[in-house]
């Protein structure tokens, strides 16, 4: 054992199918699709024609192929399956009436719904292909004004908060994905707290995409009156196909004066197998709007799944004082791409950033960190801090960094810090060397190079992405 | 306990242990010396299953086990432990969080119950004692921004924790100040009992004072050139290692 070479073999625990009727509509994309899926929805005139307009700014749009370091071949818009939703009753008076099948899924991926089973601190909404199957907690969170539901509810329900917010931080025509998610997203989550709460238990939405030819377009919509606190938690899983799926979701968050939202995700979508055949395409815009002064908005990610991740959660600093952090854990093993990292725009004065960016590659893997921090003219004594390590696993694999930074006026301090580390035979040995198995050493030292990301987590988010890294990483070094 | 029989090893091709012999029993101390390029840590590294040397001939036979075909993290849980010349940092994982992991390997390899981190923060405390390191120790990370001594320390420290049967200590008093090599020593004093045994990897004498072997034996040139009791090192000291290479001469030994 010379040199740390690839032998992994490791098995993607959720990668079972539920065998579930689906009601699904014919593949491809046209105006057409679009009044279908508003159709299948029942939604209001309002939401087809935003649909309509994103769906007119896309096809006058190219797809990014350019600028990411990612390579993959073509893909048929047209080949896709737009809206695929189980079948169920439509309207459900509680959680027992969901479709046994569905709670089993959920109940195998470790997120119980119903209401005897349910995690306790923790409201999840479970979204399984192109719906949302259930909320959990919802009534408990309406006493203190907290609204947690699916999109669908939300457009039915509070029609004028999703008219006010959707499409405000995220534009139809921001790019490629996002204005596609805009015509066609079919659900995902709403949360609005309101003026002053603490939200008094974490949210959390559950995505599960199960249909092989179906892609899965999510919606989620976070908003924070004045002085409220949320924490929001997002989960993913993929069965395995050999075919790639396409997903892409759009995520806004709004940060009013004093409100702070905290959003980790742990993504662990089908990667693909060790050749590169199949796995999910993960084209994801997330946007935070720290709208009002002193507001704070904060990304956690340990992205661990995708045949491909192209995803930037980013952060407008438009209120004064307001802050931006972006803590990220990207591992990629086998075949996997990754092009991620953030944006941090300040606006404000005296707004604050912080990056803090782990990428791990294995295998023949390549792991990109793309990170743009820009200071405006008008955001005087901005400050950012960024630091990006990466860690190569064998000699196969590949890590890079884009920083890009524009600043516009003389008061503002941006720091960059960059490593490139690899795990050496040495540090394996010596763990060995204690009596700790070679692959518990290699987790050992990715936790270990990962400490600062992973202090970010809630504590059971922490214990699963340590656990994950783990099960992502057996068997890479041989 | 550990039985070395015509042990030939080497790196890249090249071939360093030219057939080495040696016996070491429960209640024994060994020490093994010799000029720089002898041998003496390769020696060290081959028992430990260091994966860049290999084994070119011979057999150790440790327990009564073949030694060399058990990878090394099994060496470990079956007690045999390297104090490294050059121990190595590892960045984020703190002191506390190895040595309980590490402990608790050896725990589940013997059958017996782990410890949670409470239990075992008590036993670290106690053992802690042994090379005089306090609490600090155990947040830090892994030997990170640790000076010579202290990663030295932190070794024995381990050894303390893990209880080996035969520890094999490289070069450990390398870069060390007095006071440090005092603590060292004496720590390693505190651990020897009639049940294990310790090989001291030296190239000075000086660690000996402290660490009194019971066999010493010299290498030259990937062999076992000289051995003796503990006033074989004092010789050494005396006369320098060129006098061993005109002493192997002239017994006829095998020349390069």
């Amino acid at each position: 054992m010379s040199t740390a070479e690839l032998l992994a073999k490791q098995e993607y625990k959720y990668g079972f199918v539920t065998d579930i009727e689906s009601d699904m509509i014919p593949r491809g994309l046209t105006e057409d699709t679009i009044r279908l899926i508003v159709e299948k929805k029942n939604e209001p005139e309002w939401m087809l024609e935003f649909r309509l307009k994103a769906y007119r700014h896309w096809l006058t749009m190219t797809e990014p192929k350019h600028w990411p370091n990612l390579k993959y071949p073509k893909i048929d818009y047209q080949d896709v399956i737009y809206y695929s939703a189980p079948r169920q009753k439509a309207t459900k008076k509680s959680l027992d009436e969901v479709d046994p099948e569905l709670l089993r899924t959920f109940e195998k991926l470790g997120i119980p719904l119903t209401e005897q089973k349910q995690l306790a601190g923790v409201a999840v909404d479970a979204v399984f292909d192109s719906v949302s199957v259930a909320t959990t907690y919802k009534e408990k969170l309406k006493k203190v004004g907290v609204i947690f539901c699916s999109f669908t509810e939300a457009i039915r329900d509070y029609p004028e908060l999703v008219k006010k917010y959707l499409g405000s931080v995220v534009p139809t025509n921001d790019n490629f994905f996002a204005a596609l998610n805009s015509a066609v997203f079919s659900d995902g989550s709403f949360c609005f707290i309101p003026k002053g709460v603490r939200c008094p238990m974490e949210l959390s939405t559950y995505f599960r995409i199960n249909n092989s030819e179906s892609g899965q377009f999510e919606r989620t919509l976070i908003v924070a009156e004045e002085g409220s606190h949320v924490s929001y938690l997002e989960g993913c899983t993929a069965p395995k196909f050999d075919k790639n799926q396409l997903h892409a979701a759009v995520v806004e968050l709004v940060a009013l004066d004093d409100a702070q939202i905290k959003y980790s995700t742990v993504q662990n979508w089908y990667a693909g197998d060790e050749e590169g055949v199949g796995g999910i395409y993960n084209f994801v815009t997330k946007r935070g709007k720290c709208a009002g002064k002193n507001s704070k908005i904060s990304w956690t990610q340990v992205e661990t799944g995708s045949a491909i991740t192209w995803k930037y959660p980013s952060c407008i600093l438009q209120g004064d004082n307001s802050i931006g952090e972006f803590y990220s854990v990207a591992l990629t093993n086998h075949a996997q791409q990754a092009d991620t990292g953030t944006k941090m725009i300040h606006l404000g004065k005296n707004t604050r950033s912080t990056i803090i960016s782990k990428g791990i590659a294995a295998g023949k893997s390549n792991n990109s960190y793309r990170g743009l921090v820009k200071v405006m003219p008008k955001a005087e004594g901005a400050r950012n801090y960024t630091q990006c390590d990466s860690m190569l696993i064998g000699s196969t694999c590949g890590a890079n960094t884009f920083p890009y930074i524009e600043v516009m006026n003389n008061t503002s301090s941006v720091e960059h810090e960059a490593s490139t580390s690899k795990i050496s035979e040495e540090q394996l040995f010596y763990l060995q060397q204690r009596g700790i198995s070679q692959e518990d050493a290699v987790s050992l030292i990715i936790n270990g190079f990962c400490k600062d990301v992973f202090l970010q987590l809630p504590m059971e988010f922490a214990v699963e992405a340590t656990r994950l890294l783990g099960l992502k990483l057996e068997g890479s070094v041989g | 306990m550990l039985e070395i029989k015509n042990l030939r090893a080497g790196i890249e091709g090249r071939e360093i242990l030219k057939g080495i012999n040696l016996t070491v029993n429960k209640g024994e101390i060994h020490a093994i010396m010799g000029p720089n390029g002898s041998g003496k840590s390769t020696l060290a590294k081959v028992l430990a299953g260091h994966p860049q040397y290999e084994v070119l001939g011979g057999e150790v036979i440790y327990e009564g086990r073949n030694l060399l075909e058990m990878p090394p993290d099994e060496r470990a849980r079956e007690g045999v432990f390297m104090a490294f010349q050059y121990p190595i940092e590892v960045p984020g994982v703190s002191n506390a969080q190895f040595l309980r992991l590490a402990y608790n390997e050896k725990r589940k390899h013997l059958g017996e119950e782990e410890l949670d981190p409470l239990e075992f923060k008590d036993l670290l405390k106690e053992r802690a004692k042994v090379v005089e390191m306090d609490a600090s120790f155990m947040t830090r990370s892994v030997n990170e921004n640790f000076s010579g001594g202290e990663k030295k320390r932190n070794e024995i420290l381990q050894m303390a924790v893990l209880e080996p049967k035969l520890a094999v200590l490289d070069e450990t008093d390398s870069g060390l100040d007095i006071d440090a090599l005092r603590i060292v020593a004496n720590g390693v004093n505190q651990l020897f009992t009639p049940a294990n045994a310790i090989i001291v990897v030296t190239h000075y004498q000086r660690l000996l004072n402290y660490i009194v072997p019971h066999f010493v034996h010299v290498l030259a040139d990937g062999r076992i050139a000289r051995e003796g009791g503990k006033e074989l090192a004092l010789e050494l000291e005396a006369k320098g290692y060129d006098w061993i290479k005109t002493v192997d001469k002239g017994a006829g030994a095998p020349a390069n």
